[in-house]
């Protein structure tokens, strides 16, 4: 790939990690449970969007896989599993429960961001020989800090599982641009593995909503420990 | 061939299972059966010096591989034997039978598959594939009884646990990426070959991902938080898979990382990263038994402090050899599938885990109640037992290497934890029952359980196998020591 064409991938990759961060911070923040399912959508195709830039740039028909497999899995299967397993009427309603209001959440969302750049930097330095890490592995990190932190903050089983599900694009987000030849088993077992996960998890919602009439899983605080 | 047969016999029951509950427990049994035999002939091959390979490459095993599959493979059997009477005097408690009755045995060999996976895929994605889909299909297991609180207990179970799985994928994605630069395969032997031309930048923060990502799967501390829920509200035979063989996975990973870091000369002590980690679970988990209220939680505090004592002797261990490291946590296994069996037979009896209500289980159900004395004592790390030899050994090899400082709060810890756990177990055990004695049918096949959960736990305490020493040495001699 001649110079020019790289600093052109350069480019689409930065528009595409910054479309991946927004739409991050969009989990975080969205109130609506149904909006909250679309970004995570959008976030997903994002990452399909950044691995297919990376497969063109590498020349790696990994990478083509890690694109198709991210684009059918997460953008499709997911969001079908779930209205299957947890039912439409769960994650239609309005979510307004929320430990952090949206101003605080965002403000903690930007230092997560900053602590997100600054813990990529020793790892930036040990691989020089990966154009893209520059781009993708703090944004990963990033969106695996605003999953972690949308698990924490949210009360809602849906939006903790797609919580889960940004951490998970964040950590392929970094990686694909250091690892491009994973083999084929891996990649056709986290094909499988994410659909599994959300339909285990989509189900595991649908039953504490029969159970216990609500899926406010933060709230589920029957078994703490006695003092 | 071997070896995919052993992953093949359980998937099979798993399908039989689905397809009729009446046959599943048999099923269920025949696999187990068929699994342990396949996987002690494999042991003895990898004893006898093999490193065995198939499926071009795809399943291999090595020494540690073989001790965990030995493991996962025995008490796998006993879980079976135990779900057989378990789960039908659980269901004369109910009107009607409970509604994950079906899914159990499907779930149960299918969990089964994903940990007799662990140590026998090759390629470490897939490994962190196999440990992610083992909290997956034992979530609705967990789950089992289909209350408020096992549901609450699952899901904390599944978003912990799966946070923790997605940052150690990471780190799996940074080694892949050194590993493959440093011109090797991504397996265990490609991993401590490549290990010192690693950047050491790559190799640290592979590792740290790591420690935190499977620490929250192993129950260290500060990530223990959903181990007591999960275990006080599974199955008993499901608790003796997650304490004696699932957490246990999780740990397999942070131990066989040890070798590839103490390798690379740009990481100065990797040991102290390990004492660290592993003397705060264990100092934490001793302080928590002094406070538990239910008795299952008391043994599962007891496994996040085992985890920790492990995790501590690796670390005390580098200097010199880690003979300890490798008993304590084969031992670990025996000792608390059988005191999960005990406990969850107590439930049969007294109808309740709340440690206050119970007292007497020696009076009211005997064979029983000495189980649950004795597994109280084996936990403790009291002789005859394994883990005394275990516990004994770690110690030993810590004032050995001049680790005073860290041997010295792990023996302050050990005692407080032998303290806190004599003192509730003697409490249910002893003493006359509150309420007038009421003959209780015990399920003989959970008793049979018991039984052969008994056998390892005691003989190993004082007589190991030739074949099996030979296990330990060579496992051992790949966590790095002389063995």
């Amino acid at each position: 790939m001649t110079e020019h064409a790289l600093e052109i991938a350069r480019a689409v990759d930065g528009f595409v990690a910054a479309l991946f961060v927004v739409f991050g911070l969009g989990v975080i923040v969205t109130r609506q449970m149904l909006g909250t399912l679309y970004l995570f959508v959008l976030h997903a195709l994002a990452l399909s969007a950044s691995a297919s830039v990376l497969a063109f740039a590498y020349a790696s028909p990994h990478l083509g896989w890690v694109a198709l497999i991210t684009f059918s899995t997460k953008a499709v299967a997911v969001p079908l599993v779930l209205r299957w397993a947890a039912g439409s009427e769960i994650y239609q309603r309005r979510e307004v429960d929320q430990v952090l209001t949206i101003p605080v959440s965002l403000l903690i969302a930007a230092g997560l961001a900053l602590v997100a750049w600054v813990a990529a930097n020793p790892l930036l330095q040990a691989i020089p020989d990966r154009p893209f890490a520059g781009i993708n592995l703090p944004t990963g990190l990033m969106s695996m800090f605003f999953g972690a932190f949308t698990v924490v903050v949210r009360r809602e089983g849906v939006a903790q599982l797609m919580g889960l599900l940004i951490m998970e694009s964040g950590a392929f987000f970094a990686s694909i641009s250091i690892v491009s030849n994973l083999s084929v088993i891996a990649e056709v077992a986290a094909a499988v593995d994410v659909p599994i996960a959300s339909l285990v998890i989509g189900l595991l919602i649908r039953n504490i909503h029969r159970v216990t009439g609500t899926t406010r899983v933060g709230a589920l605080a029957v078994l703490r420990e006695r003092h | 061939m071997d070896l995919a047969l052993i992953l093949i016999a359980p998937g099979i029951a798993a399908l039989m299972a689905l397809a009729s509950s009446r046959i599943a427990p048999w099923a269920t049994l025949a696999a187990t059966l068929i699994a342990l035999g396949l996987a002690l002939t494999s042991a003895l091959r990898v004893a006898r010096g093999a490193v065995l390979s198939a499926a071009q490459g795809g399943l291999s095993l090595d020494a540690l591989g073989a001790l965990y599959l030995l493991l996962v493979a025995f008490v796998g059997v006993t879980a079976a034997v135990y779900s057989m009477g378990y789960l039908h005097a659980r269901m004369a408690e109910h009107t009607e039978v409970p509604p994950r009755y079906r899914q159990y045995y499907p779930l149960f060999n299918i969990f089964l598959v994903t940990m007799l996976a662990v140590p026998l895929v090759s390629n470490l994605a897939v490994v962190w594939i196999a440990i992610e889909l083992t909290t997956i299909f034992s979530a609705f297991l967990v789950a089992y009884e289909d209350s408020a609180e096992a549901l609450e207990a699952a899901w904390k179970y599944v978003a912990l646990t799966s946070m923790g799985a997605i940052i150690a994928l990471l780190g799996v994605l940074i080694l892949y990426y050194g590993v493959t630069r440093a011109g090797q395969p991504v397996t265990w032997p490609g991993l401590i070959a490549a290990a010192p031309a690693l950047e050491p930048a790559v190799l640290l923060v592979a590792f740290v991902l790591w420690l935190i990502g499977f620490g929250a799967k192993a129950g260290l501390v500060p990530l223990h938080t959903w181990l007591p829920d999960a275990h006080s509200q599974a199955p008993a035979s499901i608790c003796a898979l997650l304490s004696g063989v699932e957490t246990s996975a999780a740990l397999y990973m942070l131990l066989r990382i040890y070798p590839a870091l103490a390798a690379n000369p740009g990481i100065a002590r990797p040991a102290l990263w390990y004492l660290i980690a592993g003397l705060l679970t264990v100092g934490v988990a001793a302080f928590l038994l002094l406070q538990v209220h239910d008795f299952k939680r008391l043994f599962a505090y007891s496994t996040i402090e085992h985890m920790g004592i492990i995790l501590t002797a690796c670390g005390l261990g580098a200097a010199l050899h880690q003979l300890g490291t490798v008993y304590q946590f084969f031992a670990h296994a025996f000792a608390k599938s059988f005191c999960f069996y005990a406990a969850g037979l107590a439930t049969v009896v007294f109808g309740t885990q709340e440690i206050a209500a119970v007292r007497g289980l020696i009076s009211r159900a005997p064979p029983v109640g000495w189980a649950f004395i004795i597994g109280a004592i084996a936990i403790a790390g009291a002789p005859p037992f394994a883990l005394f030899i275990s516990e004994f050994e770690i110690l030993r090899t810590g004032f050995g290497a001049g680790e005073y400082f860290a041997t010295g709060l792990l023996v302050a810890f050990i005692g407080l934890a032998f303290v806190a756990i004599l003192y509730h177990a003697g409490r249910i055990t002893f003493g006359e029952p509150e309420e007038a004695s009421q003959k209780v049918r015990l399920p003989g096949a959970s008793l049979a359980a018991l039984a052969i959960a008994f056998a390892p736990l005691f003989v190993f305490g004082f007589y190991l196998p030739p074949p099996l020493a030979v296990l330990l040495h060579r496992a051992a001699a790949l966590l790095g020591g002389t063995g």
